[in-house]
Protein backbone atom coordinates (compact mmCIF):
# COMPACT_ATOMS: atom_id res chain seq x y z
CA UNK A 1 0.00 0.00 0.00
CA UNK A 2 1.44 3.10 -1.34
CA UNK A 3 1.64 6.31 1.76
CA UNK A 4 -1.15 8.14 2.77
CA UNK A 5 -0.50 12.02 2.06
CA UNK A 6 -1.44 14.83 3.79
CA UNK A 7 -2.93 16.67 0.38
CA UNK A 8 -2.97 16.19 -3.13
CA UNK A 9 -3.25 19.18 -5.66
CA UNK A 10 -4.26 17.95 -9.29
CA UNK A 11 -3.46 21.08 -11.95
CA UNK A 12 -0.82 23.28 -12.34
CA UNK A 13 -1.59 26.91 -12.68
CA UNK A 14 -1.96 29.95 -10.59
CA UNK A 15 -4.32 28.13 -8.65
CA UNK A 16 -2.52 24.98 -8.35
CA UNK A 17 0.93 26.18 -7.78
CA UNK A 18 -0.35 28.47 -4.81
CA UNK A 19 -2.11 25.82 -3.50
CA UNK A 20 1.46 23.93 -3.18
CA UNK A 21 3.01 27.11 -1.66
CA UNK A 22 0.68 27.23 1.05
CA UNK A 23 0.52 23.53 1.83
CA UNK A 24 4.03 23.11 2.06
CA UNK A 25 4.19 26.05 4.18
CA UNK A 26 2.09 24.42 6.43
CA UNK A 27 4.22 21.81 6.05
CA UNK A 28 1.34 18.67 4.52
CA UNK A 29 3.93 18.10 1.91
CA UNK A 30 1.78 18.72 -0.67
CA UNK A 31 2.17 16.31 -3.71
CA UNK A 32 1.14 18.45 -7.10
CA UNK A 33 0.12 16.17 -10.05
CA UNK A 34 1.13 18.64 -12.98
CA UNK A 35 0.38 17.00 -15.98
CA UNK A 36 3.02 15.67 -18.66
CA UNK A 37 2.49 18.32 -21.09
CA UNK A 38 0.36 21.07 -19.16
CA UNK A 39 2.69 22.45 -16.14
CA UNK A 40 2.31 25.86 -16.05
CA UNK A 41 -1.33 26.06 -17.47
CA UNK A 42 -3.18 28.35 -19.64
CA UNK A 43 -0.08 31.35 -18.73
CA UNK A 44 2.04 29.31 -20.73
CA UNK A 45 0.85 30.63 -24.29
CA UNK A 46 0.70 33.91 -22.95
CA UNK A 47 2.97 36.75 -23.82
CA UNK A 48 3.40 40.04 -21.46
CA UNK A 49 1.28 39.51 -17.76
CA UNK A 50 0.34 43.08 -16.99
CA UNK A 51 -2.22 42.79 -14.54
CA UNK A 52 -0.62 40.54 -11.98
CA UNK A 53 0.75 42.55 -8.53
CA UNK A 54 4.07 43.23 -8.43
CA UNK A 55 5.25 43.59 -11.17
CA UNK A 56 4.99 47.34 -12.56
CA UNK A 57 6.57 46.32 -16.10
CA UNK A 58 4.69 43.52 -16.73
CA UNK A 59 6.21 40.08 -16.27
CA UNK A 60 6.09 37.23 -19.10
CA UNK A 61 3.05 34.61 -18.16
CA UNK A 62 6.05 31.55 -18.60
CA UNK A 63 8.25 33.22 -16.45
CA UNK A 64 5.86 34.04 -14.07
CA UNK A 65 4.91 30.23 -13.79
CA UNK A 66 8.07 29.37 -13.88
CA UNK A 67 8.79 31.13 -10.81
CA UNK A 68 5.36 30.11 -9.00
CA UNK A 69 6.40 26.60 -9.41
CA UNK A 70 9.77 27.27 -7.92
CA UNK A 71 8.39 29.08 -5.17
CA UNK A 72 6.24 26.18 -4.05
CA UNK A 73 9.74 23.83 -4.66
CA UNK A 74 11.48 25.82 -1.83
CA UNK A 75 8.86 24.79 0.50
CA UNK A 76 8.87 21.58 -0.18
CA UNK A 77 6.31 20.47 -2.65
CA UNK A 78 7.14 17.50 -4.68
CA UNK A 79 5.72 17.32 -8.59
CA UNK A 80 4.53 14.81 -10.43
CA UNK A 81 4.91 15.68 -13.94
CA UNK A 82 2.61 12.96 -15.43
CA UNK A 83 -1.54 13.47 -16.25
CA UNK A 84 -4.13 12.27 -13.20
CA UNK A 85 -6.36 9.72 -15.13
CA UNK A 86 -8.15 8.20 -12.42
CA UNK A 87 -9.16 9.35 -8.87
CA UNK A 88 -12.05 8.09 -6.31
CA UNK A 89 -12.45 10.54 -3.85
CA UNK A 90 -14.76 9.27 -2.21
CA UNK A 91 -13.49 7.78 1.04
CA UNK A 92 -11.64 9.57 3.78
CA UNK A 93 -7.98 8.40 1.82
CA UNK A 94 -8.52 9.45 -1.79
CA UNK A 95 -6.77 7.76 -4.75
CA UNK A 96 -5.55 9.23 -7.68
CA UNK A 97 -3.74 7.38 -10.42
CA UNK A 98 -1.56 8.96 -13.24
CA UNK A 99 -1.25 7.93 -17.11
CA UNK A 100 2.03 5.98 -15.97
CA UNK A 101 -0.23 3.62 -13.92
CA UNK A 102 1.16 4.90 -10.28
CA UNK A 103 -1.20 5.69 -7.45
CA UNK A 104 -1.02 8.30 -4.61
CA UNK A 105 -2.77 8.65 -1.68
CA UNK A 106 -3.74 11.12 0.61
CA UNK A 107 -6.64 12.40 3.19
CA UNK A 108 -7.24 14.90 1.08
CA UNK A 109 -7.23 16.39 -2.72
CA UNK A 110 -7.57 19.85 -4.14
CA UNK A 111 -8.73 20.29 -8.04
CA UNK A 112 -7.19 23.11 -9.81
CA UNK A 113 -7.27 21.36 -13.63
CA UNK A 114 -8.27 25.16 -14.91
CA UNK A 115 -9.65 25.08 -18.06
CA UNK A 116 -9.12 24.70 -22.03
CA UNK A 117 -9.63 26.43 -24.92
CA UNK A 118 -12.92 26.24 -26.38
CA UNK A 119 -13.00 25.38 -30.07
CA UNK A 120 -15.79 26.55 -32.97
CA UNK A 121 -16.92 23.51 -33.43
CA UNK A 122 -16.95 23.60 -37.53
CA UNK A 123 -15.92 20.51 -39.55
CA UNK A 124 -13.06 22.29 -41.12
CA UNK A 125 -11.63 23.42 -37.77
CA UNK A 126 -9.89 20.16 -36.84
CA UNK A 127 -8.42 19.30 -40.41
CA UNK A 128 -7.02 22.83 -40.48
CA UNK A 129 -6.11 22.83 -37.28
CA UNK A 130 -1.52 22.94 -37.10
CA UNK A 131 -2.50 24.11 -40.26
CA UNK A 132 -3.84 27.59 -39.98
CA UNK A 133 -5.95 27.10 -37.41
CA UNK A 134 -4.67 28.25 -33.86
CA UNK A 135 -5.41 28.60 -30.70
CA UNK A 136 -1.63 29.68 -29.52
CA UNK A 137 -1.06 33.17 -31.20
CA UNK A 138 2.72 33.02 -29.40
CA UNK A 139 3.14 29.71 -31.47
CA UNK A 140 1.97 30.34 -34.32
CA UNK A 141 2.28 33.88 -35.26
CA UNK A 142 5.60 33.83 -36.54
CA UNK A 143 4.74 31.56 -39.54
CA UNK A 144 2.48 34.18 -40.62
CA UNK A 145 4.81 37.40 -41.22
CA UNK A 146 3.54 39.65 -43.61
CA UNK A 147 -0.22 37.78 -44.36
CA UNK A 148 -3.49 38.80 -43.74
CA UNK A 149 -5.07 36.85 -40.40
CA UNK A 150 -8.10 36.73 -38.27
CA UNK A 151 -8.90 36.59 -34.72
CA UNK A 152 -12.32 35.42 -33.74
CA UNK A 153 -13.69 36.21 -30.11
CA UNK A 154 -14.36 39.90 -28.11
CA UNK A 155 -12.70 39.16 -24.65
CA UNK A 156 -9.07 39.92 -23.50
CA UNK A 157 -7.59 37.00 -24.95
CA UNK A 158 -8.56 37.93 -28.54
CA UNK A 159 -7.38 41.34 -27.71
CA UNK A 160 -4.28 39.95 -26.56
CA UNK A 161 -3.68 38.17 -29.54
CA UNK A 162 -4.64 40.73 -31.72
CA UNK A 163 -2.54 43.10 -30.86
CA UNK A 164 0.59 40.50 -30.27
CA UNK A 165 -0.42 39.49 -34.24
CA UNK A 166 0.54 42.27 -35.41
CA UNK A 167 4.02 42.48 -34.92
CA UNK A 168 3.82 39.57 -37.30
CA UNK A 169 0.74 39.99 -39.64
CA UNK A 170 0.12 42.77 -42.60
CA UNK A 171 -3.34 42.52 -41.53
CA UNK A 172 -5.22 41.24 -38.30
CA UNK A 173 -9.14 41.49 -38.66
CA UNK A 174 -11.28 40.90 -35.24
CA UNK A 175 -13.88 38.92 -36.25
CA UNK A 176 -16.66 39.47 -33.16
CA UNK A 177 -20.61 38.31 -33.42
CA UNK A 178 -22.21 41.11 -31.42
CA UNK A 179 -21.00 45.41 -32.15
CA UNK A 180 -19.16 45.73 -28.81
CA UNK A 181 -16.11 43.76 -26.45
CA UNK A 182 -16.18 42.21 -23.38
CA UNK A 183 -12.52 42.95 -23.25
CA UNK A 184 -11.22 45.41 -20.49
CA UNK A 185 -10.86 48.96 -21.56
CA UNK A 186 -6.86 49.35 -21.81
CA UNK A 187 -6.88 46.10 -23.80
CA UNK A 188 -9.86 47.49 -26.17
CA UNK A 189 -7.65 50.64 -26.33
CA UNK A 190 -4.89 49.31 -27.24
CA UNK A 191 -6.32 47.40 -30.46
CA UNK A 192 -8.62 50.24 -31.48
CA UNK A 193 -5.57 52.51 -31.80
CA UNK A 194 -3.54 49.38 -33.69
CA UNK A 195 -3.76 50.47 -37.67
CA UNK A 196 -3.06 46.81 -38.51
CA UNK A 197 -6.46 45.51 -36.77
CA UNK A 198 -9.78 45.70 -38.49
CA UNK A 199 -12.89 44.79 -36.58
CA UNK A 200 -15.05 42.90 -38.26
CA UNK A 201 -18.36 43.60 -36.19
CA UNK A 202 -21.27 41.20 -35.56
CA UNK A 203 -19.99 38.85 -37.67
CA UNK A 204 -19.51 34.95 -37.17
CA UNK A 205 -17.36 32.61 -38.80
CA UNK A 206 -19.45 29.17 -40.33
CA UNK A 207 -16.67 27.68 -42.35
CA UNK A 208 -12.90 27.48 -42.87
CA UNK A 209 -11.93 27.39 -46.42
CA UNK A 210 -8.55 25.59 -47.68
CA UNK A 211 -7.13 22.05 -48.98
CA UNK A 212 -3.66 21.44 -46.55
CA UNK A 213 -3.71 25.04 -45.39
CA UNK A 214 -6.33 27.71 -44.10
CA UNK A 215 -7.16 30.08 -47.35
CA UNK A 216 -10.22 31.74 -46.47
CA UNK A 217 -13.58 32.17 -44.07
CA UNK A 218 -17.16 32.04 -44.96
CA UNK A 219 -18.76 35.33 -42.32
CA UNK A 220 -22.42 35.35 -41.43
CA UNK A 221 -23.43 38.81 -40.60
CA UNK A 222 -25.88 38.23 -36.62
CA UNK A 223 -27.93 40.83 -37.63
CA UNK A 224 -28.76 40.63 -41.07
CA UNK A 225 -28.19 36.69 -42.08
CA UNK A 226 -25.69 37.39 -45.00
CA UNK A 227 -23.30 35.50 -45.86
CA UNK A 228 -19.49 37.31 -47.39
CA UNK A 229 -15.95 35.66 -47.64
CA UNK A 230 -12.58 36.71 -46.07
CA UNK A 231 -9.53 35.73 -47.71
CA UNK A 232 -6.53 34.85 -44.81
CA UNK A 233 -3.95 32.60 -44.37
CA UNK A 234 -4.91 31.88 -40.86
CA UNK A 235 -7.85 31.44 -37.68
CA UNK A 236 -6.91 32.10 -34.04
CA UNK A 237 -9.34 31.29 -32.14
CA UNK A 238 -10.28 32.78 -29.18
CA UNK A 239 -13.82 31.98 -28.17
CA UNK A 240 -13.45 31.60 -24.61
CA UNK A 241 -12.56 28.93 -22.30
CA UNK A 242 -14.38 25.26 -21.07
CA UNK A 243 -13.54 23.85 -17.44
CA UNK A 244 -11.49 20.56 -17.53
CA UNK A 245 -13.27 18.20 -14.88
CA UNK A 246 -14.19 15.46 -16.73
CA UNK A 247 -11.57 14.16 -14.36
CA UNK A 248 -13.88 14.58 -11.64
CA UNK A 249 -17.32 13.91 -13.70
CA UNK A 250 -19.08 11.53 -11.51
CA UNK A 251 -17.42 12.59 -8.29
CA UNK A 252 -18.05 15.94 -7.40
CA UNK A 253 -21.20 17.72 -8.17
CA UNK A 254 -20.39 20.69 -11.25
CA UNK A 255 -23.01 23.14 -12.70
CA UNK A 256 -24.54 22.51 -16.57
CA UNK A 257 -21.32 23.58 -17.98
CA UNK A 258 -19.39 21.38 -16.07
CA UNK A 259 -17.84 24.27 -13.54
CA UNK A 260 -17.36 22.27 -10.04
CA UNK A 261 -19.35 23.58 -7.44
CA UNK A 262 -18.10 24.91 -3.92
CA UNK A 263 -19.55 26.45 -0.73
CA UNK A 264 -19.02 29.87 -1.26
CA UNK A 265 -17.12 31.55 0.11
CA UNK A 266 -15.05 28.15 1.06
CA UNK A 267 -13.03 26.11 -1.79
CA UNK A 268 -15.19 23.13 0.04
CA UNK A 269 -17.02 20.70 -2.66
CA UNK A 270 -19.57 18.35 -1.71
CA UNK A 271 -16.90 15.48 -0.81
CA UNK A 272 -15.79 15.91 2.07
CA UNK A 273 -11.98 16.72 1.95
CA UNK A 274 -12.03 17.50 -1.38
CA UNK A 275 -11.63 21.47 -2.67
CA UNK A 276 -11.35 23.18 -5.65
CA UNK A 277 -10.30 26.25 -7.11
CA UNK A 278 -9.28 28.50 -10.11
CA UNK A 279 -10.62 28.34 -13.14
CA UNK A 280 -12.21 25.01 -12.75
CA UNK A 281 -14.71 26.67 -10.54
CA UNK A 282 -14.80 30.55 -11.83
CA UNK A 283 -17.12 31.36 -14.33
CA UNK A 284 -16.90 34.96 -13.78
CA UNK A 285 -13.25 36.68 -12.77
CA UNK A 286 -11.18 33.77 -14.98
CA UNK A 287 -8.16 35.96 -13.96
CA UNK A 288 -4.06 34.79 -13.11
CA UNK A 289 -4.91 36.43 -9.27
CA UNK A 290 -8.15 35.07 -8.67
CA UNK A 291 -7.33 31.42 -9.18
CA UNK A 292 -3.63 32.23 -7.13
CA UNK A 293 -6.28 33.56 -4.76
CA UNK A 294 -8.61 30.86 -4.43
CA UNK A 295 -5.93 28.40 -4.47
CA UNK A 296 -4.41 30.02 -1.56
CA UNK A 297 -8.03 29.39 0.49
CA UNK A 298 -8.46 25.91 -0.69
CA UNK A 299 -5.34 25.30 0.63
CA UNK A 300 -6.61 26.82 4.49
CA UNK A 301 -9.45 24.89 4.02
CA UNK A 302 -7.42 21.87 3.45
CA UNK A 303 -5.04 22.48 6.28
CA UNK A 304 -8.55 22.83 8.28
CA UNK A 305 -10.02 19.67 7.42
CA UNK A 306 -6.84 17.78 8.21
CA UNK A 307 -6.43 19.59 11.56
CA UNK A 308 -9.78 18.65 12.41
CA UNK A 309 -10.29 14.90 11.00
CA UNK A 310 -6.75 14.66 13.34
CA UNK A 311 -9.09 15.90 16.24
CA UNK A 312 -11.44 13.51 16.02
CA UNK A 313 -8.80 10.88 15.06
CA UNK A 314 -7.21 11.72 18.25
CA UNK A 315 -10.69 11.06 20.21
CA UNK A 316 -10.83 7.81 18.89
CA UNK A 317 -7.23 6.84 19.40
CA UNK A 318 -7.34 5.14 23.00
CA UNK A 319 -9.73 2.89 21.75
CA UNK A 320 -7.78 1.97 18.65
CA UNK A 321 -4.62 1.72 21.11
CA UNK A 322 -6.08 -0.63 23.35
CA UNK A 323 -7.58 -2.68 20.74
CA UNK A 324 -3.94 -2.59 19.23
CA UNK A 325 -2.67 -3.87 22.67
CA UNK A 326 -5.12 -6.53 22.85
CA UNK A 327 -3.95 -7.54 19.76
CA UNK A 328 -0.35 -8.43 20.43
CA UNK A 329 -1.42 -10.66 23.45
CA UNK B 1 18.52 11.66 -20.63
CA UNK B 2 19.00 16.03 -21.51
CA UNK B 3 20.92 14.91 -24.20
CA UNK B 4 18.72 15.69 -26.97
CA UNK B 5 21.01 17.10 -29.93
CA UNK B 6 20.00 20.54 -31.70
CA UNK B 7 20.34 19.93 -35.69
CA UNK B 8 20.53 23.37 -38.40
CA UNK B 9 19.57 23.91 -41.99
CA UNK B 10 23.12 23.36 -42.58
CA UNK B 11 22.93 19.86 -41.38
CA UNK B 12 19.81 18.90 -41.07
CA UNK B 13 20.48 16.65 -44.76
CA UNK B 14 23.55 14.20 -43.18
CA UNK B 15 21.56 14.27 -39.42
CA UNK B 16 18.20 13.61 -40.43
CA UNK B 17 17.88 13.05 -44.06
CA UNK B 18 20.58 10.92 -44.29
CA UNK B 19 20.10 8.84 -40.75
CA UNK B 20 19.99 5.21 -40.53
CA UNK B 21 17.37 5.56 -37.81
CA UNK B 22 14.20 6.81 -37.93
CA UNK B 23 14.47 10.33 -36.33
CA UNK B 24 11.82 12.58 -34.34
CA UNK B 25 12.61 16.06 -35.59
CA UNK B 26 11.00 19.03 -32.47
CA UNK B 27 10.28 21.78 -34.22
CA UNK B 28 10.54 24.63 -31.54
CA UNK B 29 11.22 28.09 -30.81
CA UNK B 30 12.05 29.86 -27.59
CA UNK B 31 8.85 31.79 -27.43
CA UNK B 32 7.08 28.90 -27.81
CA UNK B 33 5.57 27.92 -24.08
CA UNK B 34 3.80 24.97 -25.22
CA UNK B 35 7.35 23.62 -26.96
CA UNK B 36 8.80 24.09 -23.21
CA UNK B 37 6.25 22.30 -21.92
CA UNK B 38 6.43 18.67 -23.78
CA UNK B 39 10.73 19.51 -23.25
CA UNK B 40 10.67 16.88 -20.51
CA UNK B 41 8.60 14.53 -22.21
CA UNK B 42 10.55 14.22 -24.88
CA UNK B 43 14.09 13.98 -23.29
CA UNK B 44 12.38 11.07 -21.08
CA UNK B 45 11.36 9.29 -24.35
CA UNK B 46 15.00 10.03 -25.72
CA UNK B 47 16.58 8.04 -22.56
CA UNK B 48 14.60 4.87 -22.62
CA UNK B 49 14.69 4.04 -25.78
CA UNK B 50 17.10 4.37 -28.41
CA UNK B 51 15.30 2.88 -32.17
CA UNK B 52 14.14 6.53 -32.80
CA UNK B 53 16.39 8.99 -32.96
CA UNK B 54 15.05 12.50 -31.41
CA UNK B 55 16.76 16.41 -32.52
CA UNK B 56 15.38 19.39 -32.31
CA UNK B 57 15.24 22.45 -34.76
CA UNK B 58 15.22 25.66 -33.90
CA UNK B 59 12.63 27.41 -35.66
CA UNK B 60 13.79 30.90 -35.54
CA UNK B 61 17.38 30.11 -36.49
CA UNK B 62 16.64 27.50 -39.15
CA UNK B 63 13.67 29.24 -41.27
CA UNK B 64 14.62 26.72 -44.54
CA UNK B 65 14.32 23.97 -42.83
CA UNK B 66 10.74 24.59 -40.96
CA UNK B 67 9.66 26.45 -44.24
CA UNK B 68 10.50 23.11 -46.43
CA UNK B 69 8.68 21.08 -44.37
CA UNK B 70 5.80 24.04 -44.21
CA UNK B 71 5.53 23.95 -40.92
CA UNK B 72 3.28 26.55 -39.46
CA UNK B 73 1.96 25.54 -35.60
CA UNK B 74 5.01 24.89 -33.00
CA UNK B 75 5.39 22.38 -31.02
CA UNK B 76 5.27 20.07 -34.43
CA UNK B 77 6.93 16.80 -34.58
CA UNK B 78 7.91 15.32 -37.63
CA UNK B 79 8.98 11.32 -37.57
CA UNK B 80 11.52 11.32 -40.37
CA UNK B 81 12.38 7.71 -42.06
CA UNK B 82 14.44 7.12 -45.35
CA UNK B 83 14.00 10.83 -45.76
CA UNK B 84 10.55 11.31 -46.06
CA UNK B 85 8.39 12.88 -42.94
CA UNK B 86 6.40 9.28 -42.00
CA UNK B 87 4.61 11.31 -39.58
CA UNK B 88 3.19 14.58 -38.26
CA UNK B 89 1.93 15.61 -34.76
CA UNK B 90 1.20 19.11 -33.84
CA UNK B 91 0.23 20.70 -30.45
CA UNK B 92 1.07 19.12 -26.76
CA UNK B 93 0.01 16.06 -26.26
CA UNK B 94 -0.18 14.51 -23.36
CA UNK B 95 2.54 11.95 -22.31
CA UNK B 96 0.65 8.71 -22.38
CA UNK B 97 -0.32 10.29 -26.25
CA UNK B 98 2.39 10.78 -27.12
CA UNK B 99 4.20 7.13 -26.57
CA UNK B 100 1.09 5.74 -28.44
CA UNK B 101 1.49 7.65 -31.23
CA UNK B 102 5.13 7.33 -31.79
CA UNK B 103 4.95 2.90 -30.54
CA UNK B 104 5.79 2.09 -34.03
CA UNK B 105 8.97 3.52 -34.12
CA UNK B 106 9.86 3.40 -30.90
CA UNK B 107 8.67 0.06 -29.50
Amino acid sequence: MTEVRNVIIIGSGPAGYTAAVYAARARLHPLVIEGSVTWGGALMTTTEVENYPGFRDGIMGPALMEEMRAQAERFGAEFVTDDAEWVDLTGAVKIVRDASGREYRARSVILAMGSRYRELGLANEKRLSGHGVSWCATCDGFFFRDQDIAVVGGGDSAMEEATFLTRFARKVYVIHRRDELRASKVMQERAFANDTIEFVWNSEVVDIHGDDKVSGLTLRNTQTGEASTLAVSALFVAIGHDPRSDLVAHQVRRDEEGYVLVDHPSTRTDVAGVFAAGDLVDHTYRQAVTAAGTGCQAALDAERYLAASDDAGALSQPAVALAATTDSY
Amino acid sequence: MGSIKHVTDTDFDQAVLQNDKPVLVDFWAEWCGPCRMIAPVLEEIAGTQSKLDIVKLNVDENPQTAAAYRITSIPALNVFAGGKVVKQIIGARPKAALLRELEDYTA
